[in-house]
């Protein structure tokens, strides 16, 4: 299946040379969505190349930029289709899009129509005016959850590796690699390190603004120290485990669901870089720290077996 | 929801603004309204550093260091160096990269 839609100037319904223009990403989403939204209408569709990425990533990659949207008004001979000179640009396609230099190259001025194209009806309606909500993201639960599969597709890729590494840490013997042994070792940390792939990829973003803190770290930290809390008095998983299995545990899971939720900030709405290059300055250092520590412990605990 | 406080680098030369709305009708955060005439910032910490304001203020009176804000892509250019990129455009992207 294909995702991207050729580039180009589009009729929706019966457009004249005097009928609203809009621009589009050629990503086949995008460009589906917009379409249904216009049913009725008799606009033009002016479809730029991104790649096939969506608007809003393509701003911010300038793939939906002032240049793509000069050369294909151009190319798609716009000025010889309206006597108009007005295109309605998505308002997530701004910061990619030099409005003034747009006009100084075409001659079109640029409008921001509103974020999402079930507004643009009512947009063009109240005379290309946008209420406040048409201008705002939002970042509700069903936004968040629908981004938790992108969480937690890395977060187990990091997990096979530590599995990976625990197992052969504790299968290790004069013997050789004993697989009995390996997983009767490894058991609490293949239990932990599934449970910080659950609090930071999945109860994390889910949770947000429940979760303390605006740290993005903390909140990760905070969800995975409730989860160990849970499985340690909640459940028999743990029962039995060693002094420094227990302290081996209850450091790298909350470390663990820290930086998952760290990762999140990558896919938010809201978030920005001078925040979460802030984070990383002062959470690299407790992560290795951590990493150190729990390094150590494991070695007590292989020992204690 | 906001993120963290005092970070953002957004800054407004009011003696520059026009009041042409430009940053009020790009802003997904609301950070901009005009008063009297002139732009003026509602809440500094509500901005995610987009940078369409900036581009789209016509007479300078707005920055923003904008950039990707991942944190992967973040860590790979404090490792590698180079302006931290996602780097997703393009057939031959790596399905599992962090994208």
């Amino acid at each position: 299946m294909r995702y991207t839609v050729k580039p180009g100037l589009y009729a929706v319904g019966l457009p004249t040379e005097r009928s609203d223009v809009l621009v589009t990403a050629n990503y086949k989403l995008s460009f589906d969505m917009v379409r249904r939204e216009l049913k009725g209408l008799n606009v033009w569709l002016l479809v730029l190349d991104t790649k096939g990425i969506n608007v809003w990533c393509a701003a911010g990659k300038k793939t939906f930029g002032t240049a793509e949207l000069v050369c294909r008004i151009g190319a798609s001979g716009l000025s010889t289709r309206v006597t108009h000179r007005c295109i309605i640009v998505p308002q997530l396609g701004a910061p990619g899009i030099d409005a003034a230099a747009v006009q100084r190259e075409t001659g079109f001025r640029v409008l921001y129509g509103p974020v999402e194209a079930k507004d643009i009806s009512a947009y063009i309606r109240m005379g290309y005016r946008k209420t406040d909500a048409m201008r705002t993201v939002h970042f509700r639960f069903w936004d968040r959850l629908v981004l938790t599969p992108m969480e937690v597709r890395p977060a187990l890729r990091w997990y096979v590796y530590f599995a990976f590494i625990v197992l052969l840490f504790f299968g290790i013997a004069p013997e050789g690699i004993l697989f009995k042994q390996a997983f009767q070792g490894a058991a609490p940390l293949l239990i932990c390190g599934l449970a910080a792939v659950v609090a930071g990829a999945v109860l994390t973003p889910s949770a947000l603004p429940v979760l303390p803190f605006r740290a993005f770290s903390l909140k990760g930290m905070v969800a995975g120290i409730v989860t160990m809390a849970f499985i340690q008095w909640c459940t028999p998983l743990l029962h039995g485990v060693q002094s420094a299995m227990t302290a081996a545990v209850w450091l790298l899971c909350p470390a663990a669901s820290s930086w998952f939720g760290l990762q999140f900030t990558g896919s938010t709405t809201y978030t920005n870089m001078s925040g979460v290059q802030r984070e990383l300055r002062i959470g690299i250092r407790f992560y290795i720290a951590v990493v150190v520590v729990a390094a150590l412990l494991l070695g007590i605990a292989k020992a204690q077996i | 929801m906001k993120y963290l406080a005092n970070v953002v680098s957004l800054e407004l030369v009011a003696e520059k603004c026009t009041g042409c709305g430009r940053c009020v009708e790009v802003c997904p955060h609301g950070v901009f309204v005009l008063e009297d005439r002139r732009a003026v910032i509602t809440d500094q910490d509500r901005c995610m550093e987009c940078g369409a304001c900036a581009l789209n203020c016509a007479f300078g009176a707005v920055s923003v260091t904008a950039g990707v804000g991942c944190a992967q892509a973040i860590i790979h250019s404090m490792i590698y160096g180079g302006e931290p990129t996602c780097d997703c455009s393009g057939p031959s992207q790596d399905p599992d990269s962090c994208c």
